[in-house]
């Protein structure tokens, strides 16, 4: 008897070419086609999303704005001894006269100015009164006498070190500022005086002010996505709608809505004196706070708690609880053992999209959070709206960003993330 | 096929009319801060001007409150956008040491007075920045609920007192005017308050004067907030810019009342970005808007003062009101009396400094 394996010819398509290679090729062209459909989503989200937010993080570490505009000085300074207590010598301060007149020439030099400034106040005026005034310098005997007498701050060495320290296309004072902690005039790193910290305070009550509004939200969800997901549908469709409503209205108008009915003269704190209550003159502080903050944020997000929870709870056959009864468990063992086990990746889909949404929430607590309930996103906002120093700014969206990725990777291990379900 | 060629003829032809059409208006895109501000400059200067021009279309753009950031990405990207921009003085000469906006020829570029004064001497000092083109003088001032006080209000130390005029104050959340206010208040020299303010034992005790009224403070963001809490009485004292003060007053005739002692005056104008894509038409435009007649025009509309010495007589009534509108102005004699010029260099020094300590004192 012959080995059928040994004798068996290679199989061929009716073309004659061997099944395995038609096989791969089609294949591959299944492969090319299905690329090819996705390379539009994929273009887009490169170039107006991936690239522009990359630009935006390389930010907090760019620094080429000072070597670029110190080309003569900025090397010079390499050799200098900064930790020493002598000024830069004069051909440091012969370089320092020939960039700012060339900077003033080309009208850039005091981009350099407000570059320093965010490091020490003052800078900016100093090199706009120099880059007046050095125009005149023709070959005077001291570069250092004459700059000293433009300005007396030249020879404060501190200034040097500031320059020396920040001469290098890329820095880490951004990150340094975003962590509340700063060079020190001695080269050292140390925390900033205690009267200027405040970013870490904002990250931490950024991420306790998020994980409350993020239960608050599952503890007020819940009941409203059961109650929808046992409802009959045309009843449940119409208390969707109310669901869904308020997302039909702007955030801004929400969110003053909020403030007309919790204010000191606002609906509630009226109600609570006309019955007796509260006295007049104790009027509950409910907004302007923390408890404002909570409130109107909870409100806005729990529609995204709740919709992914009342698709999950659609899925769960009303079949399993019946068992569990049968089987003898009781009404509370039966919901306890069964259905919230079922309708977890429902949570867990609303606590992401919850939580990720408020951690990067602003326009709401800059509006009803007072002091204590502004989040870190509202110095983002400030630093790229209002100081224009985009360094700092990038350099806090980058660690909010590691912090939200660090958390998704906690939650990936705690609860698992194919344990996710949006329906 | 001859048919073909003959629609083909057609159609090529109605596409180059259309285009022709909408080429022959330029569109001039300007920014400014919308609301009833925007609509004053509509109406001082827009309208004017496109009726004298029908080929310029004049489209608002009402984003100046994020104009700096957007105009730097603009530039940055090499995709300028905007022909003008409305900003404030501070900005204007951030824009300006950052080279983002086009420095200005004031005498050469603009309108002289009626009277021949050159436009550089019209505006005088106001001309913060020689990129900045003044256009209005406006105020941080405090205003008061007429009906929470026996004895109302008459100074700045006033504001500070809790006990004798008691309630909640509103203030700007910013180290701006009120770090200066604090030091008038605890008794500084008011012609020293930047030296003083210069000095680490100046600034930890304008804070600390502050910190006497801290608890009783609200703090607004955005401008159309401190009228909307003095109405709703969750505060009796607010600071405000002036021109909201006086929309409460007088339009929405609230119980409110001014109190113009030591008004932080500012000033807002034009600037011209790098790269506006209609630059030659918007320096015609900014000829016209920033006349002498244009400028006292706006105040018809608006309770904010012109920058130009040569407006201020022929500032009138309000459009709509028919109020005279002189003594509304925080430059009227009367209103002037008390006033804190903004320094606008020492505070480009020290606002983001300031700021970061501002913020954490809030927080604390």
């Amino acid at each position: 008897m012959t080995n059928p394996d040994t004798t068996q010819e290679i199989l061929t398509t009716a073309d004659g070419v061997p099944l395995k290679v038609s096989l791969k090729r089609a294949l591959r062209r299944k492969k090319r086609n299905s690329l090819l459909l996705v390379a539009p989503l994929f273009l887009f989200i490169l170039l107006t999303f991936l690239l522009p937010i990359t630009d935006m993080l390389l930010r907090s570490v760019d620094n080429k704005i000072v070597p670029d505009l110190l080309p003569r000085t900025a090397p010079l300074l390499a050799g200098w001894d900064e930790t020493g207590q002598e000024l830069p010598g004069e051909d440091i301060y012969h370089a320092m006269v020939e960039d700012i007149n060339e900077g003033a020439a080309t009208k850039t030099i005091l981009r350099l100015g407000r570059r320093l400034n965010f490091e020490r106040a003052g800078m900016s005026s100093v090199f706009r009164k120099t880059a007046r005034k050095v125009k005149g310098l023709q070959q005077p005997d001291s570069y250092q006498a004459e700059m000293l007498k433009i300005d007396q701050h030249w020879g404060d060495i501190n200034i040097w070190r500031l320059i020396k320290r920040e001469s290098g296309a890329f820095t880490k004072s951004h990150f340094l500022s975003a962590i509340d902690r700063q060079t020190n005039d001695d080269g050292t790193i140390g925390p900033k005086p205690e009267y200027k910290q405040i970013y870490i305070k904002l990250f931490g009550r950024t991420l306790a002010l998020s994980l409350l509004i993020t239960v608050l939200t599952i503890l007020l969800g819940y009941p409203i996505s059961y109650l929808l997901a046992t409802l009959p549908t045309k009843t449940s469709n119409l208390l969707i709608i109310l669901v869904l409503l308020p997302f039909w209205t702007s955030l801004l108008v929400r969110t003053s809505a909020w403030i007309a009915l919790l204010q000191k003269e606002g609906v509630i704190n009226d109600l609570l004196v006309a019955v007796g209550l509260i006295a007049n003159d104790h009027r509950l502080a409910m907004i302007h706070n923390q408890i404002g903050t909570v409130v109107a944020m909870t409100h806005i997000l729990l529609p995204f708690m709740v919709l992914p929870l009342f698709s999950v709870m659609k899925t769960i056959p009303p079949s399993y609880m019946r068992a569990a009864r049968s089987l003898g468990a009781t009404r509370f063992t039966a919901f306890v053992r069964i259905y919230v086990p079922n309708s977890i990746p429902g949570i867990g889909a609303g606590a992401i999209l919850v939580f990720i949404m408020a951690i990067g929430y602003y326009i709401t607590p800059e509006l009803v959070g007072g002091t204590s309930g502004t989040f870190i996103s509202n110095m983002i906002a400030y630093h790229i709206q209002g100081s224009l120093n985009w360094g700092l700014g990038a350099a806090l969206g980058t660690l909010l960003l590691l912090l939200v990725l660090a958390l998704y990777i906690l939650y990936d291990k705690i609860v698992g993330i194919d344990n996710l379900k949006l329906g | 096929m001859n048919k073909v060629m003959k629609l083909m003829l057609i159609a090529m032809v109605m596409i180059a009319f259309s285009a022709g059409i909408t080429l022959a208006k330029t569109e001039l895109v300007i920014v400014s801060w919308g609301g009833a501000y925007t609509a004053s400059q509509q109406k001082a200067y827009h309208d004017p001007y496109m009726k004298l021009h029908p080929d310029i279309q004049i489209i608002n753009d009402d984003s100046a409150g994020s104009g700096a950031a957007k105009l730097r990405a603009q530039v940055e990207a090499g995709n300028v956008t905007w022909d003008l921009l409305d900003a404030l003085a501070s900005d204007a000469i951030a824009l300006c040491d950052e080279g983002l906006i086009e420095e200005i020829d004031h005498d050469k570029m603009l309108a002289a007075a009626p009277d021949g004064t050159p436009a550089s001497k019209d505006f005088g000092d106001l001309i913060a920045s020689p990129c900045f083109i003044p256009e209005i003088v406006y105020s941080i001032a405090f205003a008061y609920r007429k009906d929470k006080f026996d004895t109302p209000p008459t100074t700045l130390a006033d504001v500070f007192d809790l006990k004798k005029f008691p309630g909640k104050r509103a203030l700007e959340k910013k180290p701006v005017a009120n770090l200066e206010w604090a030091l008038i208040a605890d008794g500084v020299d008011p012609a020293k308050v930047y030296d003083v303010l210069g000095t680490p034992e100046g600034i930890d005790r304008a804070f600390k004067k502050l910190g006497t009224i801290k608890d009783s403070v609200i703090w607004w963001s955005k401008g159309a907030q401190p009228p909307q809490l003095l109405a709703d009485g969750e505060v009796t004292i607010a600071s405000a810019y002036n021109g909201r003060h006086f929309n409460a007053i007088v339009a929405e005739k609230q119980p409110i009342e001014m109190l113009w002692d030591w008004q932080h005056l500012d000033l807002d104008g034009w600037v011209v970005p790098k790269g506006a894509p209609h630059k030659k038409e918007i320096m015609e435009y900014l000829k016209f808007a920033t006349d002498t007649q244009r400028l006292a025009d706006q105040a018809k509309f608006i309770s904010y003062g012109p920058a130009r010495i040569s407006s201020a007589p022929l500032v009138g009534k309000h459009a709509e009101f028919g109020i005279d509108m002189k003594p509304h102005m925080p430059t009227a004699p009367e209103n002037m009396k008390h006033v804190i010029l903004k320094d606008h260099v020492w505070w480009g020094d020290h606002e983001v400094e300031l700021t970061e300590r501002f913020n954490a004192w809030l927080t604390k």
